[in-house]
């Protein structure tokens, strides 16, 4: 089991982040590295259980299923169902946690997954800095103060 | 219910931070509130269950205990015991991220409470800005947020510790005052095998014995007599302040020449024990420093004063208070000191004495073991347990050992313990049940205290006996003995003292345990061994449990 782990503070109150992230379908309105999502059958980007089909920058697609999502915590986890990437049991949860002191937000990103162990560093490196890290930084440009 | 959550960021890589917060006892060197700080009853700072009792720098005395700890997860949860402020049911828990981007740490300090209606917001204010707030900022500036130096000096030379050893906190369920000087290191380990001495009495006897420490350098080693000459001087390992393994220092110190009934002993193998450790770290008050820790030692006599029948060349051995055995000579009361016979080696006497008069004096006099007779030892890979074990075997009855794991089951196991618990895995009173068909246990030996004595009273036959002879993992607490009416139930608390404190009482147990040694009815560890002056490796490996069997010092 390999496991990626990336945080970062976001200068913003984790509620006006958590707006933003919530919706399981817009990765493409936050992050640099999707640029066409929808949600399959029709469903809502909250309904738990739903998936979402996305086309990444490069041309891959990937398709993952939401897990939970919780507005309490202000988390969501999901599984990979498809994609261009050797990952097996790949589940992934971002999750943000409030700073009082100066109400920030601390984000947490991290997934675990089975892959071939002679692509496990590349994969921590696509997934850690091209995903996770290229996500908050996003996040963090968005919300800058 | 109120909930109080804050959190920040720290600009230092989380392992650092937690380093500092996962000291249970350390806040008092970060947070300002908080001037001193012990833990109760000898606990490792990391043990789930410790107490700390720590004063204000106000003057508010708070007890705090310790819920749950993770390294992993770096998390702990706490709650407070007893405090001046109704701040009813306050758990809280303190909880580190690693904020991979940029190397800082995140934390969250968050608790809830119940506080009396009209105190309630004064009372969140001070939690949220007194205790949490005012912690960050100390924490943000220990780790260069710029302003002067967060980290209070732990030393007793910079700073003298406020509640020291004067002001006993009274009334407590704890032992002696715990005039901790030294810092967050110096602390017993429960499970590890304490001495049959408890603390309170043996101490003011090491006391009476050995005079007074407010002579500058005239300290308890020097027992009575006067130096002869005045540079007359020996190396010893000297205390010069409570702390860790650290304050054992080797210094060369005044020997003075034997007195009347006195004999000038030249040690070849000292005795390490756990109450060494207890003397080091100030837990037990019988040192005072500056002092020579250890009471177990053999030797060869140097020198007798008037009125011995010990003379040059005597081989000997001792075990027991005034303490100073931590040097290459001493002068001792002659009434305390053994001869060794031929076939006893130097080292064997100086491994085992002290524990061996102990095994002797529990199983025949405090509690006089029958064949037929199931006793339980608790420990029983310990250093007295080992004894125990054998020698109640050796007696005829059945014995059923306690152990904390697989390894130490198969020490007692070879030493012949008809049954073995394991028990981390299982209710070691419901074994015993079991093992003995539901009778019990006709005496119950038990070093242990806290963790073990209510499950030793149930495991107990009717009739049956508990032998309480230490503490290791904290005093046993308040019972009312009108419930040991249920089963007849006796208890002892024995000390070392009282059976071992003249020649008439302590030869025939030393007869006995060498008679044993000699028949190989008793087997002793080989034990390892350090050079006097690296006395503080042996408190490092004994503290940290890296060893079995016995520890000595060679000279």
């Amino acid at each position: 089991m390999t496991k990626v782990y990336i945080s970062s503070v976001i200068d913003a109150p984790a509620a006006d982040v958590w707006r933003v992230v919530r919706d399981f379908n817009a990765l493409p309105d936050w992050t640099p590295f999707a640029v066409e999502s929808r949600i399959e059958q029709n469903q809502r980007a909250d309904q738990v259980g739903c998936i979402r089909n996305f086309r990444l920058r490069d041309g891959g697609v990937i398709r993952e299923r939401l897990l939970s999502l919780s507005d309490y915590d202000l988390s969501q986890s999901y599984a990979i169902l498809e994609s261009p990437m050797p990952v097996e049991n790949y589940i992934s949860t971002l999750s943000l946690t409030p700073i009082t002191d100066g109400n920030r937000t601390f984000a947490e990103w991290q997934a675990e997954f089975d892959c071939p162990p002679e692509r496990e560093a590349a994969l921590m490196q696509q997934i850690g800095t091209g995903v996770f890290l290229a996500g908050l930084n996003a996040l963090k440009q968005r919300f800058r103060r | 219910m109120v909930q109080v959550r804050q959190s920040t960021v720290i600009d230092a890589p989380v392992d650092d931070v937690w380093r500092v917060l996962r000291d249970f006892n350390g806040h008092d060197r970060w947070h300002p509130a908080i001037a001193t700080s012990a833990i109760e009853g000898a606990l490792p700072v990391d043990a789930i269950g410790a107490v700390r009792r720590f004063r204000l720098a106000d003057g508010g005395e708070l007890r705090e205990q310790l819920l749950s700890l993770s390294d992993d997860k770096h998390t702990l949860t706490y709650c407070l015991l007893e405090a001046p402020l109704p701040l009813m049911g306050y758990v809280a828990t303190i909880r580190l991220k690693p904020v991979t981007d940029g190397d800082g740490t995140f934390w969250e300090w968050r608790s809830e409470f119940r506080p009396p209606e009209h105190c309630r917001e004064e009372l969140t204010a001070l939690v949220r800005d007194g205790v949490y707030r005012a912690g960050f900022e100390a924490i943000r500036r220990m780790f260069g947020g710029g302003g002067r130096p967060p980290l209070r000096s732990a030393s007793p030379t910079t700073s003298p510790p406020i509640d020291g050893g004067e002001e006993a906190p009274a009334a407590r369920s704890g032992p002696s005052p715990v005039p901790f000087a030294g810092g967050q290191e110096a602390r017993a380990r429960p499970g590890s095998f304490p001495l049959p001495l408890s603390g309170g009495e043996v101490a003011r006897e090491a006391r009476r014995s050995g005079g007074s420490s407010a002579d500058k350098f005239a300290p308890p080693w020097q027992g009575s007599a006067q130096p002869s000459s005045a540079n007359a001087t020996t190396r010893a390992i000297v205390v010069e302040r409570y702390g860790g393994p650290e304050v054992l220092e080797v210094k060369d110190i005044a020997l003075p020449s034997p007195g009347p009934g006195e004999v000038l002993v030249r040690h070849t193998a000292i005795g390490v024990n756990f109450i060494d450790v207890y003397c080091r770290t100030g837990y037990f008050d019988l040192l005072t420093p500056p002092g020579v820790p250890g009471m177990e030692a053999a030797g060869v006599v140097e020198a007798a004063g008037p009125g011995v029948d010990f003379s040059a060349g005597d081989r000997i051995a001792y075990a027991g208070p005034p303490i100073g055995a931590y040097a290459e000579r001493r002068v001792m009361p002659a009434e305390l000191l053994v001869r060794l016979p031929d076939d006893i080696a130097d080292e064997t006497a100086a491994a085992g004495l002290l524990k061996g008069v102990s095994a002797s004096f529990l199983l025949h006099d405090v509690h006089p073991v029958r064949a037929g007779q199931t006793v339980l030892v608790h420990a029983a890979a310990g250093g007295v347990g080992q004894l125990l074990v054998q020698w109640a075997r050796d007696l005829g009855a059945t014995v059923i050992a306690t152990v904390s794991g697989d390894d130490k089951a198969r020490i007692v196991e070879r030493l012949g313990a008809d049954h073995i618990i394991i028990y981390t895995r299982e209710n070691f009173a419901d074994a015993v049940m079991r093992i003995t068909g539901s009778r019990g246990a006709d005496v119950i030996y038990d070093a242990v205290g806290a963790d073990t004595f209510a499950g030793s009273l149930e495991a107990l036959a009717t009739r049956g006996h508990l032998v309480s002879f230490g503490q290791a993992s904290g005093p046993v607490g308040n019972w009312d003995i009108g419930r040991f009416a249920s089963k007849s139930l006796t208890v002892s608390r024995p000390n070392y003292g009282h059976f071992t404190d003249t020649r008439e009482k302590l030869l025939p147990h030393v007869e006995r345990f060498f008679g044993m040694l000699r028949q190989r009815r008793l087997m002793l560890e080989a034990p390892t061994r350090y050079p006097l002056a690296n006395a503080a490796d042996a408190h490092r490996d004994l503290e940290a449990r890296r060893t079995t069997g016995s520890l000595i010092l060679t000279v």
